[in-house]
């Protein structure tokens, strides 16, 4: 059986079809029941998590999506392991919002443990209502039947049988479920049946394979970017070359040798657009605009730093855990010598691979359809409902592959641009963007300076105190459903609402005083901006523990200490021990307490460690890097990972989701910084926004899988990127003895630090 | 203005009526309805839409659809023979290659291109081949799995 969710393998394995309209990207979704009408979704119907097909096999309806890490994968499993089924028998039909509830979408790293668990619940749920009605047809109690494979058999008669095919196949299941309230990442669902035990567990811990690689490959099957729907114009924004300018006259005449073309133009929204993509983008090119004479937004890039030092601050906070500051202070009066470091780190774009894109078919009287690779559809769904003035239930928001996304990319203003000119034109819009604009227009992972300070007693800290000082993690929020979160919003007059939010270091190091504190600053521009920060893949964490981490380093020697004695000195939980060690090990150490500096030649090589947690998910990261002392390129030829989310469920997928990150974390370390000038963002493409080439990947990245089976999955999509830049950084110490402070750590960067 | 001109892809004659400027991307995306090349830069720095031209690798966003003569012009799709998939495409299935997948075509003409040449490279060849191309979801180790498996194969 094939579970790939293409349309056509789902109709082929689906049995009866009676599908009056069949919209692009989810015909298949549309047909995996076998039947034509399905309730209403309702989170307090069993009918809205899970059904069974009319052949046994069984479908998840996920409220969120994989984003190519296989996390679709892992839900498959963990539902096929409450219904002894084999995971190949588990379908997930994700990220639609006519077809399942809305579980926050890619949030979070939450895919598994919060998305998952629900629809285990519903799993274990169905599998408890199905040998209910087991018992009744054979007439034997539900403790003398066993399920395998979606047989149920009776244990003490085994010629006594029945299906889960027979039982419920083809038909939904009509049961009322105790609903948790709430709707995103926590939706979930009591069940009265009990989950299996650990020690039972068949289909957890194997490497079932992705569904979305073969027609990935053969190009058999829609992107966001393929979606067609008929009469469809494409469409194209033109953006200020100054941020904050706005169009005040537009000559329309300028584009009229170009068939087709129109200029849509409402308030600080201008865009075009044609029957022909290649006539949309030359259309934008063309027009002739004259824009606003504003000030310009930004300083100077150098004076970055400065800019968030100086700035005042709009809001602060910090820690659950952190005591009252005059106990900080009177503890670092207690200190014998005081030691500080400032850690700077600019701001980073999501750089996806393609602009984003979306479609969307306005139909005031009927239902509008919003095609996203977005990460969120159904929240996206909401708010294009809100932009267009409709009700949520009157927007269907359909999830398809896209360029990755990496947190809240450009995929959120796409569809609110895509919205707006198919209001505007009474047709169906497909809208992507330039190169310039999915570089030089996402939303930005912000820009930070990270102090850190540590009061010493005797070669002990007694204090520590970390604070952060940066742009707002939320000046758009990554949820999608508030229209004035995006670019197309704000240009016709809604205003933004920043979250005013960041996040401080996780670890389990132990300080009799250890405080960790933040203050954000205001945005350059309020609204329609270049420079507005979002979410990043693990938003905040490569730069808090690049300082956290480093900081850690420094102590260590400063002390005289081996970074991992010193680490695992420090960590108080057990499990933060066994990552650290584990990475130590299996990299081969090499206990030092000063850089080490080999080198041979021209080069430099060096080794560092970095951990950290993120939401109870343990990764240690042992960097190596070559560093050549004459250009100041970095390599960092091998990682040695040891990570613990918890119990594995798959262990392949696993490995392979870990490996990106360290790729993508690597990049991140080496390359990206996005440039800017006084009016605009200056990296729009890949020459001057470059990331990690081929050329320059690790050779080896070596992962330890430490399996936890008795605890539940933590998130593993985002924690290996958190300490990769301060593995790196960390290397780079021992092999040069230069402390990288600002990244990315560029060859002019190194070649500073080592003169 | 518009001119008809013909075009060989995937092994079927196509003509069609578009401004000779116009890149040969949107002839195959727009024009023919194929959905394997992808808009990544429009630059030719990314790969995303790379198709090959008479077995050469070329970046179909900056290729004028008017100059390409009788060229043969090969898709991702187009390297499917008779239902058997390149054995590029096998390898890099095999090794579940793709987080994302948007910018597959660089990597696997390019790679269909190397193999054609150099059917056994070395690693170093492999990355002098592949340099420049961009993968965001940094999937450059599978993808170095998959190019050494398909020279096995």
């Amino acid at each position: 059986m094939n579970t790939h969710v293409n349309r056509r393998h789902i109709l082929a394995g689906s049995g009866a079809l009676t599908i009056s309209v069949l919209l692009p990207g989810v015909a298949a979704r549309a047909a995996t029941s076998g039947l034509d009408k399905r309730p209403p979704l309702n989170p307090k119907q069993l009918a809205s998590y899970i059904s069974i097909r009319a052949d046994g096999s069984a479908i998840a309806y996920f409220g969120k999506m994989d984003m190519g890490q296989g996390t679709d994968v892992g839900v498959a499993q963990m539902v096929a392991e409450e219904l002894d089924l084999p995971a190949e028998k588990v379908i997930i039909l994700a990220g639609d919002s006519g077809t399942s509830l809305n579980q926050g979408g890619a949030s979070g790293s939450t895919g598994v443990s919060h998305g998952g668990a629900t629809l285990r619940n519903a799993a274990a749920e169905a599998r408890f209502v199905m040998l209910e009605l087991a018992s009744k047809q054979l007439d034997v109690p539900v403790e003398d039947l066993a399920t395998a494979n979606g047989v149920i058999t009776s244990k003490s008669n085994p010629a006594k049988k029945t299906s889960y095919s027979e039982i419920i196949g083809g038909r939904w299941f009509d049961t009322e479920v105790e609903w948790n309230g709430k709707i995103g990442n926590d939706l979930n669902m009591k069940t009265r049946a009990k989950l299996k035990d650990p020690k039972e567990y068949k289909v957890y811990g194997t490497s079932a394979p992705r569904r979305d690689v073969e027609w990935k490959l053969l190009g058999t099957d829609d992107y966001v970017t393929d979606i067609k729907v008929p009469g469809m114009l494409h469409a194209r924004t033109i953006l200020p070359t100054r941020a904050g300018a706005v169009p005040v006259s537009v000559d329309e005449a300028s584009i009229k040798d170009i068939p087709g073309a129109k200029v849509i133009w409402e308030k600080a929204l201008l865009g075009v657009v044609a029957p022909k993509e290649w006539d949309a983008i030359k259309a934008s090119r063309q027009l002739k605009v004259t824009w606003s004479d504003v000030k310009a937004p930004f300083p100077e890039q150098k004076e970055i730093y400065n800019h968030i030092r100086n700035a005042k601050s709009i809001k602060s906070g910090g820690s659950a855990k952190n005591v009252e500051p005059a106990k900080v202070e009177e503890a670092f009066k207690g200190a014998d010598k005081i030691i500080e470091a400032t850690y700077e780190w600019p701001f980073q774009s999501h750089a996806s691979m393609g602009p984003a894109c979306a479609v969307v078919d306005y139909q005031p009287n009927g239902i509008t359809t919003l095609w996203t690779g977005s990460q969120k559809p159904h929240f996206a769904g909401d708010g294009v409902a809100k932009i267009l003035g409709l009700k949520p239930e009157q927007v269907r928001g359909i999830w398809a592959a896209g360029p990755g996304s990496y947190g809240r990319n450009d995929a959120g203003d796409a569809a609110v641009f895509a919205a707006l000119f198919s209001k505007a034109t009474g047709k169906p819009v497909r809208y992507q963007g330039m190169r310039h604009e999915g570089t030089g227009w996402d939303p930005k992972g912000p820009a930070s300076i990270h102090t850190v300070r540590a009061g010493l007693k005797d070669g002990k800290v007694v204090a520590w105190h970390f604070h952060s000082k940066a742009f707002d993690r939320l000046n758009v929020s990554s949820n999608e459903s508030d229209p004035s979160d995006n670019l197309g919003a704000q240009m016709i007059g809604f205003e933004s609402k920043p979250g005013l939010t960041y996040a401080t270091p996780e670890e389990s190091y132990a300080f009799p005083v250890k405080q960790q504190t933040w203050e954000v600053i205001p945005p350059f521009l309020e609204k329609v901006s270049p420079l507005r920060s979002s979410h990043l893949r693990d938003p905040l964490g490569p730069e808090i523990h690049f300082a956290n981490e480093g900081f850690i380093d420094e102590v260590a020697y400063t002390t005289g200490q081996d970074p991992v004695a010193y680490r695992l000195s420090l960590a108080t939980e057990s499990r933060d021990r066994d990552a650290i060690k584990a990475a130590a090990d299996k990299a081969g150490w090499k206990t030092r307490t000063a850089a080490r500096k080999e080198t041979k030649g021209d080069i430099a090589t060096g080794q560092g460690i970095a951990f950290s947690q993120r939401n109870g998910t343990r990764v240690a990261i042992v960097a190596e890097v070559d560093v050549n002392l004459k250009t100041g390129k970095v390599h960092a030829r091998k990682f040695t990972v040891a990570h613990d989310c918890g119990i594995v469920i798959n262990p392949r997928l696993l490995t392979q989701g870990i490996e990106g990150n360290i790729c993508q974390g690597l990049s991140r370390a080496v390359h990206e910084e996005v440039m800017f000038s006084k009016d605009n963002v200056t990296s729009v493409d890949w020459l001057t926004y470059p990331i990690l080439d081929i050329t320059e990947r690790p050779h080896v990245i070596d992962v330890v899988l430490i399996n936890r089976p008795n605890l539940p999955p933590n998130g593993a999509g985002e924690g290996s990127m958190r300490p990769v830049v301060a593995a790196v950084a960390n290397a780079i110490y021992d092999a040069t003895g230069v402390r990288m402070r600002q990244g990315p750590f560029t060859p002019d960067r190194l070649k500073a630090g080592m003169a | 203005m518009a001119k008809r001109i013909e075009l060989n892809v995937d092994g079927k004659a196509h003509t069609i009526d578009a401004d000779p400027d116009m890149p040969l991307l949107y002839a195959l995306r727009d024009d023919l309805g194929l959905r394997n090349p992808k808009f990544g830069c429009g630059l030719a720095q990314c790969g995303a839409c790379t198709v090959l031209v008479d077995g050469q690798p070329v970046r179909s966003c900056v290729t004028p659809v008017d100059s390409l003569g009788k060229s043969k012009v090969t898709t991702m799709g187009g390297l499917v023979k008779d239902g058997k998939p390149h054995k590029v495409q096998e390898a890099f299935i095999a090794e579940q290659v793709p987080q994302c997948g948007y910018c597959m075509n660089g990597w696997v003409m390019t790679t269909v291109a190397l193999l054609d040449k150099t059917p056994k490279p070395t690693d170093a060849q492999i990355e002098d081949a592949l340099t420049g191309l961009k993968c965001r979801c940094a999937t450059h180790a599978s993808i170095m799995r998959a190019v050494r498996r398909a020279a096995q194969a």
